[in-house]
């Protein structure tokens, strides 16, 4: 019974059949998720430099005297905007087994 | 303080912020929806990710609300000795994932833990490990989303079960939709926005006690004293914060619940599966130990600002209580805006870990029960929409799971210290069964049998009262030792007297038995020096070393 799965050879069947699918796979085109992590980062970085921007005394005041929003909103547009230029200098490769009906 | 004591100030813009983030998940859950064309496209990313992707969605998978919150509440009750659970505890297990075990993971292709077993030993074995992972998942995923609702009724007021059904309804779209691909490329945008919303926690609350210096003086004054400071220190005994002894943070915390947690659990290791060759599984967990490293900045330090600048932490219940260390801080320290993204980080690293146990589950339950055990040989297309199924399946029993915890708040402990026990047998029967060529099938699921009872009745002996432990946590490192052992005598003594399997069968499965190419599917680039799993694993483990120094 434990080898019920299994093809002369000590293959499984199952396993044998994902494989296989596995050559249809659409998996190339999956889109680059460095372009929506640049672009979400991009986003809070500048809504939150602005919020820095106009940050009043209070704001402030329960930060402890640091200008927060500020500091963690331009951190977070340049790591945005880096993201963005790594993908955009050094694109995906194309996979090697292309497949060609999509 | 009356109940609305951690209550947040959210604005209009915070509550902006949160619904792009929101937005952004559902989009990429639903933009992943085109590369699905087959069933390992949909619970595997079809093999294809690169392993900076994988390795930081390994290490978001773990980082679940639960997991933040409960750390920092760690920091904050028994100061620096936590960092065990980051270095000594998870990262060498990291490594041996990546550098030993992977190869017959990867290299055999199987398309999850459970079916290494079903070929390894036999398919009793595997429905045991099958059933017993797939209730476990939604279980947990339940607890995780209880833990969810409950911070989002402290902070922002919200009734348990919008929380509930929120988030519940948001990664239900996302991996039904988008499948393993929308989970991952989510924990890895979850990732950043964890840490994007905790930074600005540890930094205010540095300033504020005085930089690292300052801290560390404060913490001297404070109820942890002195032994606040140091990780193995007076460990000789079990005289310190942890009342752990050495021996039980080495043997019961760094082998067995460590490597049992990281190297059998699914939920992790099929990140890794996902990777698109061998070289990129193995360096999955291997790049996952660095930021592992580095987490404890943003929960325990916390915890122990927290502990040094909030008079009174450390009740027994109400608003002052060790879990909401972090929340307390965020109310304290963080004007609106980063605010705004902290809650967001919250909400993403609750989605992070629920994912995992959900894709986790809605692959182990069609691959290896529906396919192995209720209908097999169907076309692909079949067994995908059998996934996206199990999927709606396993979060619904999730939103009931949370309600029931609702009800019963001690549920969610009795879960997780339950299930956290079952993985040290699992990892006695997969560590024998990959290097002793002899093993038996029946052994296989002897050892497991015999070790997940072991681990169990100690639980329930320990519950009831029959055997003492000094703490639940002694208690875990106990059990998991006393299951370990159960199921490597077992697995010992069974084999002798039970047949063999063939080598043919064993191929690629067993140390020493061929099979198993670890270069044959090299990329470009891949060869390079600074991309051998080997070298980038043993950095990581001098590192965590390294940095015991300055708390020894």
């Amino acid at each position: 019974m434990s080898m019920d799965n299994l093809n002369p050879h000590g293959h499984d069947r199952s396993v044998e059949a994902t494989e296989e699918a596995r050559r249809r796979s659409a998996a190339a085109r999956l889109f680059d998720i460095r372009r929506v992590i640049g672009g979400l980062f991009t986003a809070y970085g500048a809504i939150v430099t602005l919020i820095g921007i106009f940050d009043g005394d209070s704001a402030v005041r329960k930060a402890q005297g640091v200008r927060i929003n500020l500091w963690a909103g331009l951190g977070m547009l340049v790591f945005g905007v880096l993201m963005l230029l790594w993908q955009w200098r050094n694109p995906v490769e194309p996979p090697e087994t292309s497949d060609e009906e999509r | 303080m009356d109940g609305d004591g951690l209550r947040l100030n959210m604005n209009v813009l915070d509550y902006g912020i949160l619904a792009l983030y929101f937005v952004t998940v559902l989009g990429v859950g639903f933009a992943a929806r085109r590369a699905i064309r087959t069933s390992v496209d949909f619970f595997l990313s079809g093999r294809s990710l690169p392993a900076w992707v994988t390795g930081l969605a390994f290490v978001s998978a773990n980082l679940g609300a639960l997991e933040i919150i409960g750390m920092a509440a760690n920091g904050a009750q028994y100061g620096a000795m936590t960092l065990h659970y980051y270095w000594i505890g998870a990262v060498p297990a990291m490594v041996f994932l990546g550098i030993v075990m992977m190869p017959f993971y990867y290299g055999s292709k199987v398309r999850s833990v459970p079916e290494y077993l079903r070929l390894r030993f036999n398919r009793p074995t595997h429905l045991l490990n099958a059933l017993s992972f797939a209730v476990a998942q939604v279980l947990i995923a339940g607890v995780n989303l209880y833990a969810l609702a409950l911070i989002m009724q402290a902070l922002l007021g919200w009734p348990l079960w919008v929380a509930i059904v929120i988030g519940a309804l948001i990664v239900l779209a996302y991996i039904t939709v988008g499948g393993l691909s929308g989970a991952i490329y989510n924990e890895v945008l979850q990732f950043f926005v964890i840490i994007a919303g905790l930074l600005p926690i540890t930094i205010l609350g540095l300033v504020k006690v005085g930089g690292v210096a300052g801290l560390m003086d404060a913490v001297r004054e404070s109820k942890l004293g002195e032994a606040g400071l140091h990780t193995w220190q007076d460990t000789g005994g079990t005289d310190n914060p942890l009342g752990a002894h050495w021996i039980g943070i080495v043997f019961g915390l760094g082998f067995v619940l460590s490597f049992g947690y990281w190297t059998t659990n699914f939920a992790e290791v099929q990140r890794a599966l996902s990777a698109k060759n061998m070289s990129a599984a193995r360096r999955t967990p291997i790049i996952a130990a660095y930021p592992k490293l580095l987490i404890p900045v943003v929960t325990v330090i916390p915890g122990l600002v927290a502990l040094v600048t909030v008079q009174g932490l450390g009740a027994e219940s109400g608003d002052l209580v060790y879990n909401n260390a972090i929340p307390l801080l965020m109310r304290d320290l963080l004007p609106n805006g980063v605010l705004g993204i902290a809650v967001t980080g919250l909400v993403a690293s609750f989605m992070a870990g629920m994912a995992a146990n959900v894709s986790g589950f809605n692959t182990v339950f069609t691959y290896d029960i529906w396919q192995q055990y209720v209908r097999r040989d169907r076309p692909d297309d079949y067994y995908i929409r059998i996934g996206r199924w199990a999927t709606v399946g396993g979060v619904l029993v999730g939103i009931g799971t949370a309600f029931i915890a609702a009800g019963f708040s001690n549920i969610m402990n009795y879960i997780q210290a339950l299930f956290s026990l079952f993985n040290a047998p699992l990892f006695a029967t997969f560590i024998i069964g990959m290097f002793w060529r002899r093993m038996s099938a029946a052994a296989g699921f002897l050892s497991l049998l015999m070790g997940t009872l072991a681990a169990l009745a100690t639980y329930l002996l320990y519950k009831a009262g029959v055997v003492h432990f000094n703490s639940d946590l002694e208690e875990s490192f106990w059990g998991a030792g006393i299951a370990f052992v159960t199921a490597a005598v077992v697995a010992v003594v069974v084999t002798p007297f039970t047949a063999r399997r063939r080598d043919e069968d064993l191929r690629g499965l067993v140390y020493g038995m061929g099979a198993v190419d670890v270069k044959g599917d090299v990329l470009t680039g891949d060869a390079v020096w600074w991309r051998s799993p080997v070298l980038l694993g043993l950095i990581a483990v001098v590192l965590s070393l390294l940095l015991y120094v300055p708390f020894f």
